[in-house]
């Protein structure tokens, strides 16, 4: 209770900090339904269809292994999982009145946000690193280089589901949030050709894909190893971050403005 | 009727108030939720905001915390804005509902709120002074709704407040937590901290503060300490007993405001019980006489419900 001493200061960052960061990491890691979600899911997807392609190609065109093609898009599966549920606990925090709780702490909005996105990011960084491992153990091989891009684009990419997963997050305050986003993320990685190669869809859906969010993604992740880098894939991305990340901070600014 | 208060009268202008209010309103639609409120509290008062439901105490609350922002007027906490009080650490507050994340235990909770200061007391400290020391590696969703508050509690001890601001905190509170809940507040403010609580339960208020502000309609119609906010409540009773009294003509004295009949037993309502008593054992035949004042709960009723209850000057 000492006035206008060392105590009575704001706090740099707005708030921010490595131990709410951790702490938010360890809640994400000690649900296990994330867990499955996030980590053990797309390793399952693997083991099952991916070790049976081992040996085979992606197709006559193309001489890169089935299996390692596999491994990547089950490693964007991951990782956009792993963001989106991140990205949309803002959901469940909103509606549990935790967000009014920290109103009543020094952290700023903008710092709140930022921790959300960081947490995401180290989120769908393990998961691309897991199912990288479960792959390598499973006997995938390329060069380095393709590794790490594939591993980066893979990681990088599911920022456009971190902003996703806080604009449905500031847009339903409800607790299920997760459990309506689920099946969309599929519908979504299905578009994005993560399940199967969307050359074996029918044209019409091919068409729409292109403009999905996690055909861009999943096209760059595994451009190093198909050799097909686009940049139509790149302005995919780049549009779908942009407006999702847009649309999350107007609706971010319309939660915070509700005084 | 009352127009200042003791405890304020003492320290007026001579340093900042903990919190002031000046002409602070609050508008949603048609709906005036508080109405040119003014007031001001000393650093170190245990100050209770009584009224019923709907009075406007939860509204001026939000708008102290910057939670809500006023229609007209303004707030200052420790001469500050509310938004920067809280980010200097000045006030905290402990509301009614909601505000904790489940999945986290109590101690997790504490490390994450005390993260977001530039300088708390120690995590352990806080969950002893809250009494929550025990349950510390429970999870939230695990503890009862006392618990929780006393959780919030140690929230808005950590960054050692000069305000504590409680919303209604005892709401869906058994009485073994609300009398712990309680004295855990209680032994903190001895410390000197300035307590403000709203709250409609009248016993808290008397047991608790120093200085009862009663709202009502979004103003304030009574300010003092228990025993005048009781007083303001218009006088006494008093109670004989008069076989063959007349209603009528007992209501007729002066200083009497109501007069009531129950078989052989009169009660007075009046300002004046010393003239009424002499009056009784000397003009009349009455006996048993008693005389007793009015408690917190007829001049809550009285202040917070009569609708042309005129109380100018009651609002500082």
């Amino acid at each position: 209770m000492t006035a206008a001493t060392l105590t009575d200061r704001r706090p740099a960052f707005g708030g921010f900090s490595l131990t709410y960061l951790s702490l938010e990491i360890r809640r994400v890691l000690r649900n296990r339904r994330s867990l499955f979600f996030i980590l053990v899911m797309p390793a399952v997807f693997f083991l099952l269809f991916g070790l049976p392609q081992k040996g085979q190609n992606i197709d006559e065109a193309n001489s890169a292994a089935a299996i390692a093609y596999i491994m990547i898009s089950l490693a964007v599966y991951g990782a956009m999982t792993a963001s989106t549920a991140t990205g949309g606990a803002v959901a469940v925090e909103r509606a549990q009145g935790w967000s009014r709780q920290l109103r009543l702490t020094p952290l700023r909005p903008p710092a709140y946000v930022a921790t959300k996105v960081l947490s995401a990011l180290s989120l769908s960084l393990l998961a691309v690193i897991v199912e990288f491992v479960v792959g390598a153990a499973g006997g995938v091989r390329m060069p380095a280089h393709v590794w790490l891009l594939a591993g980066l684009g893979a990681w990088l990419g599911s920022l456009v589901f971190a902003a996703l997963g806080l604009f449905v997050g500031y847009l339903a305050p409800a607790e299920n949030v997760m459990q309506f986003m689920g099946p969309i993320l599929a519908l979504l990685a299905l578009f994005g050709g993560l399940f199967v190669p969307l050359e074996v869809l029918p044209h019409v859906m091919r068409t729409i894909a292109k403009f999905t969010p996690v055909y861009g993604v999943g096209s760059i992740a595994r451009s190093p190893l198909t050799h097909d880098f686009s940049w139509v894939a790149v302005l995919n991305v780049v549009l779908w971050t942009a407006g999702l990340g847009v649309g999350a901070a107007l609706l971010f600014r319309r939660d915070t403005a509700r005084v | 009727m009352q127009t200042e208060t003791l405890a304020s009268s003492e320290h007026t202008g001579t340093r900042t108030p903990a919190v002031h209010m000046r002409g602070l309103t609050k508008r949603f639609g048609a709906v005036t939720a508080v109405n040119q409120l003014d007031l001001r509290i000393e650093p170190g008062e245990v100050v209770a905001f009584l009224g019923p439901n709907g009075a406007g105490k939860t509204t001026t609350i939000d708008m102290m915390l910057g939670l809500a922002r006023p229609t007209a007027g303004t707030v200052q906490v420790y001469g500050h804005t509310p938004t920067e009080a809280i980010a200097r650490g000045r006030i905290a507050a402990v509301m009614q509902t909601g505000g904790l994340l489940k999945d986290v235990t109590v101690a997790e909770t504490v490390r994450m709120t005390a993260s977001f200061f530039s300088h708390t007391r120690p995590v352990a400290e806080v969950l002893e002074r809250a009494g929550i020391a025990d349950i510390k590696d429970r999870r939230v969703a695990k503890c009862s709704g006392g618990q929780q508050q006393r959780l919030r509690f140690a929230l808005a001890l950590l960054p050692d407040p000069d305000l504590m601001v409680l919303d209604e905190p005892t709401t869906g509170m058994d009485v073994e937590g609300r009398r712990d809940f309680w004295n855990a507040i209680r032994t903190d403010a001895q410390a000197g901290r300035t307590v403000l609580f709203a709250t409609h339960y009248l016993e808290e208020a008397d047991a608790y503060a120093d200085r009862i502000v009663l709202i009502r309609k979004g103003q304030v119609v009574a300010d003092g300490t228990a025993s005048e906010v009781k007083a303001l409540a218009a006088g006494r009773q008093v109670r004989a007993t008069l076989p063959g009294a007349d209603e009528v003509r007992l209501a007729a004295l002066p200083g009497v405001d109501r007069a009531e009949v129950r078989g052989d037993t009169v009660l007075l309502h009046t300002n004046d019980s010393d003239g009424i008593a002499r009056y009784l054992l000397t003009q009349t035949p009455a006996r048993d006489l008693e005389i007793t004042s009015r408690n917190l709960e007829d001049a809550f009723l009285a202040l917070t419900s009569g609708e042309d209850l005129e109380l100018e000057g009651a609002a500082r």
